[in-house]
């Protein structure tokens, strides 16, 4: 049913059901919000949507307050600019100053309220919040003193990832977000994603930091500075510096890695290829002795860390396979930079990931020998922005730099690990290829792509039907849990990614991130599937030789100590 | 006593009272209906008020006193434990009740006074301190030279509806509510009436919910009638945390089968098959009782599966509440039920679209329930012809602070302000003069005196700024000092703001702030500390018209109504602390100034002793002095001086 309403003097159409703010969006007057999200069902709590409505004690939110046929709105008088003005400036009130030193500085939404309002004086003069930082986590930082309590955290921690690591204590001006015990943040059910980080408007979630790793490594003459990318981190770079994401970028991107003093670059799709080969031989195994089915991915690590706290029933069906992002230190470190006269030991891997759990993993897995870790130093994708902005790199006067080491050479199904679905169909082409001996025709599998969170489809290898799921987004995976622990047998592989849509959308990626350039993120990975030569693991000539010159064939009893992990149920958690 | 044992007693209820229609009983029944009512009694029967109030004033040891009492003088008699009669200043309260005699209350009941007392009651003589008056009933022989009861300014100006049997009967008996009428309205309804009638005679008598916002009961029944849906619920909202008012209390130790009717009735008429009452968790003696009353009903067969053969089932349940002042928020308690954490949620959806776990769900204060019986009974005309045009009925009201007669009285809607504080509540307990009366909670606003002409009802409270609320009423005097009492509530309610929304999480400690600001010693006075104390009170308006405005719910929306009523009254009394430094009732520690008279001082040494600044200095025997500079003003020298030679401005 549509009808008209006032808004601000105008007839505006307006739907039954709709909310104001849905009104208002689409007529193009922007009503500033911080606890509203997309896709979520308003709380109402921040009060900075306020409207006025004639014939309506006080001001309402128009996040969640539905149009009704009397309605005459004003958006911007002087009472409502009053209470939206007052409430930003409580709220700066006991914010610590410190947007100099803030990592979100410039990008803060706070700070942009504050401007975007007009506000140029500290009206209420208080003692500012201080309060202990949780450093405790490898991943995640949390400072509650910049929290202003907008709850965005806590509700895709509950609602999307599903394990409610964080939630509100205490009450009135004493409210903070907190873990269970207010404990740190690595002994609560955290997974690690970092999709808080993605939705705080403040600074109050943050990665923690290894820049200064990193710089110092760049500049110890002693150390060989290496460096791995994941798939989506060049397009995501791309984003940042407006640069258009073209073949080109790649290249620009080695270029900049060179400049700052990587000596080696790897693309971490080489690993993927090779995590490919390995889950493809391990899933071809089970699938032969018809036990420990459905095969769960491991590349996640959030979802790894999930599933050893919550499923350990389940923790026998994940893939034994090591992440890319280990793969990748372990051959670089074993065999890679021996062949250009390294130890291991002087060898620095640093890897950027969209992702914050990456943090964490490359911390808990350490060489026998000496302690060091395969990975020594994990930067997500804003710290390598901040770190090539530190460098003063600029882009424009880059020359493209050619891929140089041959290791960087990949397939285009490595590439795909970076969304949802896409580490499935790299490995449905080379487990099509290891049960026939043919290829998969058509190679591309459109069922498994797109943004959705829960991708199912059935694949004809031979005679046999596979029947294959990608789901993405822990709490959609927690359904899919249930139903297996209850007995569902039609599936044969789970691919899970914590992140909704799977890395493109990770923790470690870009704030501010949109469906827009969620969808060019993906587009890019799947236009290089396009245009690549090489589009399975097994015809990746780096793979092949590798597996001939040292690992013999995958999933041999010879390459398990090194790209599988120890069983992962003996873990301690 | 009653001749009868307990199942004949039950079924003689059940079958010959409550399912009477007529109301016309034949000699025999109506005898035995005197019986159990004990308006006739064959042994004496004593009265002892065991509300809360009672307890607290030392009811449970007048109870065993009168125990020790008739073993020792091997007496047969009954004694019967009631809840609070309004009257709670005037516990412990013993009515007395021989066989042919009117029932005659005795007020301050404690201990020591059992034995003097019922000695000489029972032989027929009284003791002239400490009566309260006697109950009127046509059949019983009047003591001679006693007040009726119903003369007592506290009870004269009263109209008993609700609070009919309250501290009259046992509320650990469903006996004595039945034997009074009690729930014929339950049985008419659920066997004549649909659920549609109920909700149309509801809002025909135009009844308001007496929790707070005063929405028309009838309309929120129908709400949730109109709602499709194969689950619905009816909570009752017992969750009462305002200081100074105990009126959900006093319903369900005074007549709990009252609310569960009403609860009953209401289920029925929003075709709720479950109903919750949400009791707060120290409230034990409510607690106990209404979990009695709960099994008593269910025994009878008036609750639970197939009521009178109607079909029409109903569960109930108690439900504790932790204790959250923002649970009394309908959105909130229905929160704090689902074990979420007891926050508002927007509105709309409200919750008769979506409440409980999603379904339909009603909140109805107990009052409001507890009025429903009557208008069953008596039809919505009846309901309609007491009180004003927009508030209809009856209101509870709770009298606190400095009042002379404390406790809770109910009075049509439409009485003046003036005639409850002066009249009913006797005015300042040691005559010193009113200076302003509280009302409404921690919400409401202070009134002087000469704004109390304003009636009890929705729409004049709302005119001069306050609303009905839980309505309780303190009396304050002029030891009371406004800035101090602004910013108690305002301490109140920025400790119980849930936090969730900033105006009210922020805007609370902000203006708790100011306050405190504002009555604080400041380490060096200037000029400049001067106008940041007046900026302060500049902001507080500002700050109080946004929280007010922007707030989510009823908590924030009416959080700076204490403040803003006293600057609006009181004006004057803020300034004084601004300006002068100075706070008229000494009650803002940090602005007296103590000094010694140097006449009066001997010398003793007592106060520089106690002084935990050293403030005070000089020799023994010699006058002693106050350095102005150290001194905190916390007046412990005051209170230990025994020559009163030290004085504060």
């Amino acid at each position: 049913m549509q009808f008209d309403i006032e808004i601000n003097g105008e007839q505006v159409t307006a739907k039954k059901g709709e909310t104001i703010k849905n009104v208002l969006d689409r007529i193009g007057i922007k009503v500033p919000t911080l606890c509203n999200m997309n896709g979520f069902t308003p709380t109402g709590s921040c009060r900075l949507c306020v409207v006025e409505v004639d014939g309506l004690q006080g001001l309402v939110p128009s996040c969640s307050h539905q149009v009704e046929e009397w309605m005459k709105i004003k958006t911007h008088s002087p009472r409502v600019l009053k209470a939206r003005k007052t409430i930003v400036e409580l709220l700066l009130a006991r914010h610590p100053d410190e947007c100099l030193y803030c990592n979100r500085n410039k990008n803060c939404e706070l700070q942009s309220l504050a401007e975007e309002l007009d506000i140029r004086e500290r009206k209420h003069q208080t003692k500012r919040l201080s309060i202990q930082i949780d450093r405790a986590c490898s991943s995640i930082e949390r400072d509650p003193a910049k929290c202003i309590l907008c709850g965005r955290c806590i509700r895709i921690c509950d609602e999307v990832i599903g394990v409610a690591a964080i939630d509100i204590m205490g009450r009135g001006s004493d409210s903070r977000i907190g873990t269970s015990y207010n404990k740190g943040l690595n002994v609560s059910s955290c997974v690690k994603c970092g999709q808080c980080i993605m939705v705080c408007p403040t600074a109050a979630l943050s990665e923690r930091s290894n820049i200064q790793t990193v710089l110092d490594a760049l500049h110890n003459p002693e150390l060989f500075p290496v460096i791995q990318f994941s798939p989506t981190v060049p397009a995501s770079i791309a984003e940042d510096f407006n640069l258009k994401t073209s073949k080109d970028i790649l290249n620009l991107f080695r270029a900049a890695l060179k400049k700052m003093g990587f000596r080696q670059i790897f693309d971490t799709s080489m690993a993927a290829d090779l995590t490919i080969m390995e889950e493809a031989a391990e899933f071809i195994d089970r699938w032969n002795k018809q036990s420990v089915l459905p095969m769960f991915t491991s590349c996640c690590p959030s979802w790894v860390r999930y599933a050893e706290e919550e499923k350990r029933k389940l923790l026998p069906n994940l893939s034994s396979t090591r992440s890319p992002q280990q793969m990748m230190g372990r051959v670089v470190k074993n065999y890679i930079t021996s062949s250009a006269g390294q130890k291991p030991s002087s060898v620095f891997v640093v890897s950027v990931m969209p992702c914050t759990s990456k943090k964490h993993e490359a911390e808990g897995d350490v060489m026998k020998d000496n302690n060091t870790r395969y990975v020594d130093a994990v930067l997500t994708t804003r710290e390598l922005v901040r770190l090539i902005r530190l460098m003063g790199i600029d882009f424009s006067c880059l020359e493209p730099e050619p891929n140089d080491t041959a290791f960087s050479l990949r397939s285009s199904a490595g590439k795909l690990f970076g969304v949802s679905g896409g580490h499935l169909e790299g490995l449905i082409r080379t487990i099509h290829y290891m049960m026939t001996g043919q290829e998969i025709n058509p190679i591309k599998i459109n069922d498994l792509r797109g943004l959705k969170t829960k991708k199912e489809t059935h694949i004809k290898i031979g005679k046999q039907v596979l029947k294959v799921m990608a789901v993405s987004g822990l709490a959609n995976v927690k359904s899919v849990l249930d139903e297996i622990e209850s007995g569902r047998k039609d599936v044969h592989i789970v691919e899970v990614m914590t992140c909704p849509f799977g890395c493109i959308n990770g923790g470690g990626q870009r704030i501010g991130s949109d469906e827009k350039s969620l969808k060019s993120r993906m587009k890019a990975i799947y236009d290089v599937d396009e245009e690549e030569m090489i589009k399975v693991a097994h015809k990746n000539p780096i793979i092949t030789d590798l597996y001939d010159k040292f690992l013999g064939h995958p999933n041999s009893d010879q390459n398990k100590d090194l790209l599988h992990q120890v069983p992962i149920t003996e873990k301690t958690v | 006593m009653s001749v009868l044992d307990s199942i004949q007693t039950k079924d003689f209820l059940i079958e010959k009272i409550l399912k009477n229609y007529s109301g016309i009983f034949d000699k025999g029944t109506g005898e035995q209906l005197a019986l159990i009512k004990r308006e006739k009694v064959i042994h004496p029967v004593l009265y002892l008020g065991m509300g809360t109030c009672g307890i607290v004033s030392g009811a449970d040891k007048t109870y065993m006193a009168i125990q020790k009492y008739l073993n020792d003088n091997n007496l047969e008699a009954e004694v019967v434990k009631t809840g609070c009669l309004g009257f709670c200043s005037a516990e412990p309260l013993l009515d007395i009740q021989l066989p042919g005699k009117a029932r005659i209350s005795y007020q301050h009941v404690t201990q020591e006074k059992v034995e003097d007392l019922l000695n000489a009651v029972f032989h027929h003589t009284l003791i002239p301190e400490n009566i309260l008056g006697q109950h009127r009933f046509a059949s019983h022989e009047e003591w001679p030279g006693v007040d009726f009861i119903d003369q007592h300014p506290f009870f004269a100006q009263q109209h008993r509806n609700v609070l009919h049997n309250t501290g009259l009967i046992s509320p650990w008996s469903i006996d004595d509510y039945l034997a009074r009428g009690g729930y014929k309205s339950l049985f008419k309804t659920v066997l004549n009436y649909t659920p549609d009638k109920v909700c149309e005679i509801i809002e025909q008598s135009e009844l308001r919910g007496r929790g707070g916002g005063g929405y028309a009961t009838g309309k929120k029944w129908r709400n949730a009638l109109d709602t499709g849906s194969d689950q619905k619920f009816l909570v009752c909202n017992a969750e009462e945390s305002d200081p100074g008012v105990f009126l959900n209390r006093a319903f369900i130790e005074g007549d709990p089968h009252r609310v569960l009717e009403g609860i009953a009735i209401a289920s029925y008429a929003i075709g709720a098959n479950s109903a919750y009452i949400h009791i707060r968790y120290n409230h034990e003696q409510s607690l106990m009782i209404m979990e009695n009353a709960i099994a008593q009903a269910k025994e009878y067969g008036i609750l639970g599966e197939n009521i009178f053969a109607s079909g029409f089932n109903l569960n109930l349940f108690i439900r504790k509440g932790a204790g959250a002042f923002v649970c009394g928020e309908e959105t909130s308690l229905i929160a704090s039920m689902e074990s979420q954490r007891g926050t508002p949620q927007t509105k709309p959806p409200y919750p008769t679209e979506k409440g409980l776990f999603g379904h339909p769900t009603v909140v109805n204060n107990v009052e409001t329930l507890a009025n429903v019986p009557a208008i069953l009974e008596n039809g919505p005309t009846w309901f309609r012809s007491i009180g004003t045009n927009g508030s209809k009925g009856t209101k509870v009201i709770s009298l606190a602070g400095k009042a002379t007669r404390k406790g809770f009285v109910e009075v049509p809607m439409g009485i003046p302000i003036s005639n409850i504080v002066f009249d009913i509540a006797g005015g300042i307990s040691d005559g010193k003069p009113l200076k302003a009366v509280q009302i409404g909670g921690p919400f409401g606003i202070c009134i002087p005196p000469k704004g109390l002409s304003a009636e009890i009802g929705y729409e004049s409270l709302q005119e001069i700024g306050a609303s009905l609320g839980l309505c309780g009423l303190t009396l304050l005097d002029e030891d009371i000092c406004m800035v101090s009492l602004s910013k108690y509530f305002m301490k109140l309610l920025h400790k119980e703001s849930c936090g969730k929304c900033i105006p009210c999480r922020e805007g609370t400690h902000r203006m708790l702030e100011i306050l405190e600001g504002i009555t604080k010693r400041p380490k060096e006075e200037s000029s400049h500390e001067t106008l940041e104390r007046f900026k302060g009170v500049v902001q507080l308006e500002n700050l109080a018209e946004v929280i007010h405005d922007t707030s989510l719910c009823g908590l924030g929306k009416n959080a700076p109504n204490p403040v803003l009523s006293s600057l609006k009254w009181f004006r004057d009394e803020f300034e004084e602390h601004i300006f002068d430094r100075k706070c008229r009732a000494g009650v803002c520690n940090d602005l007296r100034s103590f000094f010694i008279d140097v006449d009066i001082c001997n010398g003793c040494n007592v106060c520089q002793k106690k002084c935990p600044e050293t403030a005070i200095i000089g020799a023994i025997r010699m006058p002693h002095f106050i350095v102005e500079s150290k001194c905190t003003g916390c007046g412990i020298c005051f209170d230990s001086c025994k020559f009163n030679a030290i004085y504060y401005k």
